[in-house]
């Protein structure tokens, strides 16, 4: 493989994209969960909500400004690396873009202000306002952005004139054929990743709060710890069911659509009726066929087709060059299935031990929300990696080669640029990662808000969200927990 | 239209004029913006002190994330219905661009964490003003090459990787840190008091010298670059309807100098946003209808009509909204930032 601009492009593509995705996963959950809370502090008055919001929002800010300063590089790399994508698609998906600045950009980016420096200059009402704008905002611009990525998967509404596509039905484009399902995968796949998140970091706080033999402490630290692991467990028992109906949808999407993608999903080399349903293989794309297989016969088709003999269409029905690689996408469908699977399972667990009245008892479910922290951005990534290199070797399924979609930009430039990314995303990675440790083993703020007061009787004292200052890493703790 | 779009009548000739002129307010608005708190991070580290430092980066942090959304409208603009445009000067400004960007990371970056380092933060004051003081020098190379042009052979930019490494460039470069610089004085002025705002206004009268010397020497430059923008200014009658550009330009910087030194609050940054209007009228006349200059017209790179009136449609109810909460956000966090960190909110 010679590492020229295109394959230097593609690389510096999914680093950054990649790299992008994890915060917005992060983000349009916890703008939600934010919401959810002010909410019910509004309308309980209970200061542990309020404490709660001001707590995840520092969170929030850290992995906002980090998903703010990588989504900015992502919309200039159409131009600047994949300007033949940008001449071919302008007209269809540049409108797309567009709206998704001046209705969800701007919004998120305007009432951010408020959401984290205005609490002493607007009411509470008009703060929770702001805060509902920026959770619709991140909404809004998943709409418009899975849009734009499910046009380039499935697209409609278009023809092609003098060799670029032009838009005919603008909502064929915007709602094309596997966008309702993105859409809805996406949204669940942000909320299940934060609510494991969330469930991940308050079970920490019990933990440690335990080690030092404060567990049954009525703080109101430890009882946000508390209420958090329940909100997130809760929702996390509900919508992990869901998720796996919506992936399955999803996939049949995919036969409908791209059937080679789906193959290599499948790991399956020929046109079969009665598939079986691989849980591990190992592809040969030389041999075309599978070294060495664990399945469960028939269950593929039934699964797709729903009936035990239906026809799945095989990798070979497309010459060997038409087909996208196959390894990384067999292998991260499975992980991101698996860990479909693995949050089905908490949450079932979580059910169980809640009507046992033992949810915040029990060390090993409280060690398995700390493992399941990064779950759901694991299963982010790895959907994505399945959805776009199944894609390969298009970009615009069906109708532009990748190959043909890059910049007439040197390698060496993008050698370069691609090499910068890797260090300054390196550096703020590392620096983001290590402040939000930071917050978190500080846990929430104990003296912000005291127990028994009401929104209304909360003292008009000036303070901070994310800008807070921290104590030092050791001793500076605060007050005691 | 002025000889430029011959044949094109209804919609194919009206539509790419608005789109100019909604685009070139996306540009204007990113370079007023942000241009202020990018030049707050050039001022930063010369302010010596912490509490200085403090108070700078609140007078911008609630809302430095809404100034640099008109960059990426400027950028999704130009894709949404130039996008023959955006595919050209893109790759041509592959290094400025990307050097933009990474810079921008850092300053960006630098807001959140700042406030949540001990012993690390003098690197996010760094980051703050070393990220804003590249990607303003690097907006400057981007408005340099700009005005040189473009080499454009059918649909793709056909120049070298370095085409926009020539000393025009990076004298507009430098100009460009003059004028954040001033406009980030002004701010400063404007949003603080006592001996910070003080030493803002002594900054002020160095950039705003240096920004003058800048547009003086580009104005004298350019017919020098071979491309026929001096025809268009000092050509009968054109003469007579532009000689009013630098004549205001020079009565607002004096209008600067004079709110200056009368302690004036308001005025300096008020003016000093007039000072870039002009600046950005005189580039409007020198370069239009081209958007890729010197080869491909507003009509020429304009998507289809079909494609421009969509965008259009929501532009016009959502432009309006936008102003109106963005107003409102000024207006929540108008008004000079507390002395102290404890005051201002952060503790
Ligand atoms: C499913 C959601 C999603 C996906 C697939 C993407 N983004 Fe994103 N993006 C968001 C969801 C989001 C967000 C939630 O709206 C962010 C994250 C954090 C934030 O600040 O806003 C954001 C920020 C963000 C910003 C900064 C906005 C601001 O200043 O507020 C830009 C310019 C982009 N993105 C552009 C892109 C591009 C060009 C993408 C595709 C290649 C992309 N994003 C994928
Ligand atoms: C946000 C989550 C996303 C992730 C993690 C992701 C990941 C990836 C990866 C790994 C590739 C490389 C495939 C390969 O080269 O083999 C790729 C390609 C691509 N993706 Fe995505 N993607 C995401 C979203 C999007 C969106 C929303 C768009 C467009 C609106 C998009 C546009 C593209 C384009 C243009 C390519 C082709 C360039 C290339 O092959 O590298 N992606 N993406
Ligand atoms: C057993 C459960 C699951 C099934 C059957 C499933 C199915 C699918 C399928 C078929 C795709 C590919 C779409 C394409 O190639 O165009 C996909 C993509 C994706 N999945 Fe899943 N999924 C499951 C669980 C999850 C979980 C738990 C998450 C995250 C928390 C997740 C996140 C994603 C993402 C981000 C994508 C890429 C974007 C998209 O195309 O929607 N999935 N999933």
């Amino acid at each position: 493989m010679e590492l020229d601009a295109f394959i230097l492009s593609r690389i510096q593509f999914a680093f950054t994209v990649a790299f992008h995705i994890i915060f917005p996963a992060f983000t349009i959950g916890l703008a939600s969960w934010l919401a959810a809370l002010e909410f019910r502090w509004l309308r309980t008055g209970n200061p542990v909500f309020k404490n709660l919001y001001k707590f995840w929002v520092k969170v929030f800010a850290v992995s906002f400004g980090l998903g703010v300063v990588s989504g900015i590089v992502m919309s200039y790399q159409f131009g600047t690396n994949w300007s033949g994508f940008s001449d071919f698609t302008g007209n269809v998906l540049g409108p797309v873009i567009a709206y998704e600045v001046v209705t969800a950009f701007f919004l998120e980016a305007a009432f951010l202000g408020i959401m984290l420096f205005g609490w002493n200059k607007v009411g509470d009402r008009l703060h929770f306002f702001a805060t509902c704008m920026v959770a619709i905002g991140t909404l809004l611009s998943a709409f418009w952005i899975l849009s734009a990525n499910s046009w380039m998967q499935t697209p409609a509404g278009f023809e092609i004139q003098n060799g670029v596509a032009v838009p005919t039905n603008w909502f064929e484009v915007v709602f094309n054929p596997s966008f309702p399902n993105r859409f809805a995968h996406m949204v669940m796949a942000c909320y299940l990743t934060t609510a494991f998140a969330v469930a991940g970091m308050s079970a920490y706080m019990l933990l440690r709060g335990r080690r030092r033999g404060r567990e049954t402490g009525h703080t109101l630290r430890m009882e946000g710890a508390r209420r958090s692991l329940s909100m997130a467990t809760a929702f996390a028992a509900i919508f992990a069911p869901v998720q796996i109906f919506l992936g399955d949808l999803h996939g049949l999407n995919v036969l409908a659509y791209q059937p080679t993608k789906l193959a290599a999903m499948e790991g399956n080399w020929e046109t079969q009726a009665g598939a079986p349903l691989l849980l591990f293989a190992i592809p040969d794309e030389e041999a075309e066929e599978n070294r060495f297989e664990i399945g469960i016969p028939k269950l593929g088709s039934l699964i797709l087709t729903h009936e035990l003999d239906g026809v799945v269409p095989g990798l070979k029905e497309v010459p060997a060059e038409m087909r996208p690689p196959i390894w990384p996408v067999f292998y991260s469908f499975r992980v991101m299935v698996a860990i479909g699977f693995l949050m089905l399972a908490v949450g079932a667990w979580s059910i169980w031990l809640r009507l046992r009245g033992r949810l915040y008892d029990s060390p090993a479910f409280l060690w398995t929300c700390v493992a399941m922290l990064p779950s759901g951005f694991v299963a982010v990534l790895t959907g994505w990696f399945t959805a776009e290199i199944g894609r390969q070797p298009y970009v615009v399924y069906g109708l532009l080669r990748t190959v043909d979609a890059v910049s007439p930009v040197t390698a060496g430039a993008v050698a370069a640029s691609l090499a910068a990314f890797v260090v300054v995303y390196a550096i703020i990675f590392t620096a983001g990662t290590y402040y939000l440790f930071k917050l978190l083993r500080r846990g929430p703020d104990e003296h912000e808000v005291m127990p028994g007061q009401t929104p209304a009787e909360r003292p008009k004292r000036p303070f901070s969200a994310a800008e807070e200052r921290l104590p030092g890493r050791e001793g500076g703790r605060a007050p005691a927990e | 239209m002025f000889g430029y779009a011959e044949g094109l009548e209804g919609l194919a000739l009206w539509l790419p004029l608005i789109w100019a002129g909604l685009i070139s307010l996306a540009v204007v608005m990113y370079v007023i913006m942000d241009g202020f708190d990018l030049g707050v991070g050039i001022l930063f580290r010369p302010a010596q002190r912490e509490n200085w430092r403090d108070r700078m980066m609140i007078s911008v942090a609630p809302i430095w994330d809404g100034n640099e959304t008109w960059l990426i409208l400027g950028g999704g603009g130009l894709f949404a219905v130039f996008h023959l445009a955006y595919a050209l000067l893109m790759p041509a400004l592959y290094i400025p661009i990307i050097v933009m960007l990474l810079a921008l990371i850092f300053r960006g970056v630098a807001f959140e964490f700042r406030f949540k380092a001990d012993s690390s933060k003098f690197l996010w004051d760094n980051a703050f003003h070393y990220g804003s003081l590249v990607a303003t020098f690097a907006q400057g190379v981007v408005l340099g090459t700009f005005v040189q042009g473009f080499t454009v052979v059918g649909r793709e930019f056909a120049g070298g990787t370095f085409d926009w490494a020539t000393p025009f460039a990076m004298m507009t470069g430098v100009g460009l840190v003059a004028g954040y610089g001033l406009l980030g004085a002004t701010w400063v002025v404007m949003k603080t008091t006592g001996e910070l705002e003080m030493w803002a206004r002594r900054k002020a009268y160095r950039y705003l010298i240096g920004a003058i010397v800048a547009m003086a020497v580009v104005s004298i430059w350019v017919p020098f670059l071979g491309i026929e923008i001096e025809a268009r200014w000092f050509s009968t009658p054109n003469i007579y309807y532009l000689a009013p550009i630098p004549l205001l330009t020079a009565l607002v910087a004096f209008g600067i100098w004079r709110t200056l030194e009368n302690e004036r609050q308001y005025w300096p940054f008020v003016l000093s946003i007039c000072l870039f209007l002009l600046g950005f009228l005189g580039l409007g006349v020198s370069l239009f209808p081209y958007i890729v200059p010197p080869s491909v017209t507003i009509w020429e790179a304009a998507n289809t009509v079909n494609s421009q009136l969509f965008a259009l449609v929501g532009f016009s109810i959502v432009i309006p909204i936008i102003f109106g909460y963005t107003i409102y956000v000024y207006w929540v966090f108008r008004g000079k930032v507390p002395e102290t960190l404890e005051d201002s909110g952060y503790h």
